[in-house]
């Protein structure tokens, strides 16, 4: 049975492949297209300037037009359409050289690179992306114990279940970014700023996922095995200890992989108003200075991250459960 | 300092009466149920009222209730206007499109095998995505106006609506799959009759989690640019003028509008899901 197993995982994994590339493929096909229209005014802007003759002639007759049309109009003049400098759709290379440029690039040969000054630079994504990732692991640890830690509570407690369990839910219709910019300028004039206002809010995202979770796990256990303990005389503490905590790991790993993608948006929310430092810091810059590839490569960087993450904590789900053999 | 003790007083006898309730022989009548909530609501308001008078917290810090009720009842007009602009407008015709489109992309993917074993995982992949960070892009495309964040709505909503649709479609079993078949039923009514209502429980739980969403990325987009009005923006400015009160108004207005619009989905699903397990309740 176990020797036969990874051949039938890599069997699966093979067969899942060919449709997933496919979609890709695809999708990055459409995005080499999408990038003609979106760029054409910029493009046939240029072409005009080098005195290549443009459909139609005026500017403001082409900003009036549709895209396509433009398109259709002008085929000849469109070669620059990928390789502009400040792009309104940057193609699917300018986006990973930009990566590649603020990351690898930026690091080995930059001036403030960790090669040259022995720290990250401050000016490449790995910087920015450490300083998110610090922001969401505290949230998420935060978010997650009092998660659990209400849940105990829930679990145990008719009152707090019939009290505090209606707020939960409400509190998460709430759109809690909308409390970000002043959590932050709260916490701020109280002396407490840097890292804890984000990860306050990524707590705040992440804590749901986890209560919710944790209650139906620890509610799991069915009333034969409920009886077997009482059978036992089990008091309530060896109930949760041997029973209840064991028979939540499945559901709790379920919410976590939720709660460690909710709660790297909130740190990436969370970075908004305040600019030090941090992907979401990066985006808004990127924004206002009109670099698009900066981010879109911070965008990346965000899903990357994000990946990443989730697949860390599926890892540690399956190793868990095939310690406590409840594996499938 | 008599305020605090006020407040501790009024804590104890708020948590007391719920003690009581939830452990009484009226714990499971549909009356308790809405009380507890609301005393320990009402008790929390009542300690936040206490407390933040009692040990003269300032105004721009935590203002007390008294304050967010008088300034929402004071600025009705210019909240029903932001509420028009980013709920209505943003949020909700996002929300429209969105779910929509993955309604009819779910309709599609599950007709082709290959399209779902290709976009399934891409789905999944992109429901855990940071999406809100393309808010900046599409504000710079669609312009500061209401369509900009309808577009990050939209992108928003999407995928966790594709993936539950999508996973919905799948649950029926082969045995009913059978039985219509028996029945000679077409493609299309076995989608009318069988499929479509059996994803039903699936399809309101993706429009249940999009409701937050939309209105997270209408308020979050507006933070990258809006018109002088909306409710994103009338946070980000009162935050600059220390008007917490406001901030604290605008706030209440999103959580109304959040728990209305949950709730309204929740009160559709009862009515058309009244045959799921789920929603039959039972002793």
């Amino acid at each position: 049975m176990s020797a036969e197993r990874p051949r039938r995982g890599a069997g699966a994994v093979l067969r899942r492949i060919p449709p997933v590339l496919a979609m890709v493929l695809g999708l990055i096909g459409l995005w080499y297209l999408a990038v003609i229209p979106m760029n054409v005014q910029e493009v046939l802007t240029r072409a005009e300037r080098a005195g290549v003759e443009v459909s139609p002639p005026s500017a403001v007759e082409r900003r009036d037009m549709g895209n396509w049309a433009l398109v259709v109009r002008n085929p000849g003049t469109l070669g620059e359409s990928w390789s502009l400098d400040r792009p309104r759709l940057p193609a699917p290379h300018q986006v990973l050289t930009e990566l590649y440029e603020s990351t690898v690039d930026e690091e080995l040969n930059g001036r403030r690179g960790i090669v040259r000054s022995g720290s990250l630079s401050n000016r490449g994504l790995v910087y920015h992306a450490m300083v998110t990732l610090n922001a969401t692991f505290v949230g998420f640890l935060i978010g997650t114990g009092l998660g659990i830690l209400l849940a105990v509570g829930i679990v145990h407690s008719r009152v707090m279940d019939m009290s505090v369990m209606p707020w939960a839910i409400v509190s998460q219709t709430i759109p809690i970014v909308a409390l970000a910019p002043m959590i932050i300028v709260v916490l701020y004039s109280i002396g407490i700023q840097g890292l804890l206002p984000k990860a306050v809010i990524s707590a705040y995202l992440s804590f749901f996922p986890v209560v919710v979770g944790m209650v139906k796990g620890l509610r799991a256990p069915g009333p034969m095995q409920m009886d077997l303990m009482r059978t036992y005389s089990a008091p309530k503490g060896t109930v949760f200890w041997k029973l209840r905590l064991p028979s939540s790991v499945p559901y709790l790993f379920a919410s976590l992989k939720i709660a460690i993608a909710a709660s790297l948006v909130g740190a990436i929310v969370g970075e908004l108003p305040v600019q030090q430092g941090g992907l979401g810091a990066r985006m808004l810059a990127g924004s206002y200075y009109g670099q698009t590839a900066q981010i879109w490569a911070a965008l990346l960087m965000a899903a990357a991250l994000a990946a990443v993450l989730v697949w860390a904590i599926g890892r540690i789900e399956a190793r868990t459960l095939r310690r406590m053999g409840m594996a499938q | 300092m008599t305020h605090a003790a006020f407040a501790l007083l009024l804590w104890i006898a708020g948590w007391a009466l719920n003690v009581r309730l939830a452990n009484g022989p009226a714990s499971n009548t549909q009356a308790a149920r809405l009380a507890v909530p609301l005393i320990f609501g009402a008790t929390v308001l009542g300690m936040w009222e206490l407390l933040v008078r009692g040990l003269g917290v300032p105004a721009v810090i935590l203002p007390p209730p008294s304050q967010i009720a008088e300034t929402f009842t004071a600025n009705t007009a210019l909240l029903w206007r932001d509420f028009v602009q980013t709920i209505l407008k943003g949020a909700l015709s996002g929300y429209l499109i969105g779910c929509g489109a993955a309604f009819l992309t779910a309709l599609l993917v599950d007709r082709y095998d290959y399209l779902r074993r290709g976009l399934l995982p891409l789905g999944n992949f992109m429901a855990a995505l940071p999406i809100v960070g393309t808010a900046p892009i599409l504000v710079m495309w669609f312009g500061f106006g209401w369509q900009s964040k309808a577009a990050v709505v939209v992108l928003m909503v999407f995928f966790p609506m594709l993936v539950n649709t999508v996973a919905g479609l799948q649950d029926t079993s082969s045995m009913q799959r059978d039985l219509m078949r028996t029945y000679a039923a077409s493609t299309g009514q076995t989608l009318m009759k069988l499929r479509l209502p059996s994803a039903l429980p699936f399809v309101f739980n993706g429009l249940k989690i999009s409701t937050t969403l939309a209105l997270i990325g209408a308020i979050v987009a507006e933070f990258f640019g809006s018109p002088t009005l909306g409710l994103g923006f009338r946070i980000s400015t009162s935050i600059g003028q220390l008007d917490l009160g406001m901030v604290w108004s605008a706030i209440v207005v999103a959580a109304l509008a959040g728990t209305a619009s949950y709730g309204l989905v929740a009160l559709l699903e009862k009515r058309l899901t009244f045959w799921h397990a789920s929603q039959r309740g039972g002793p």
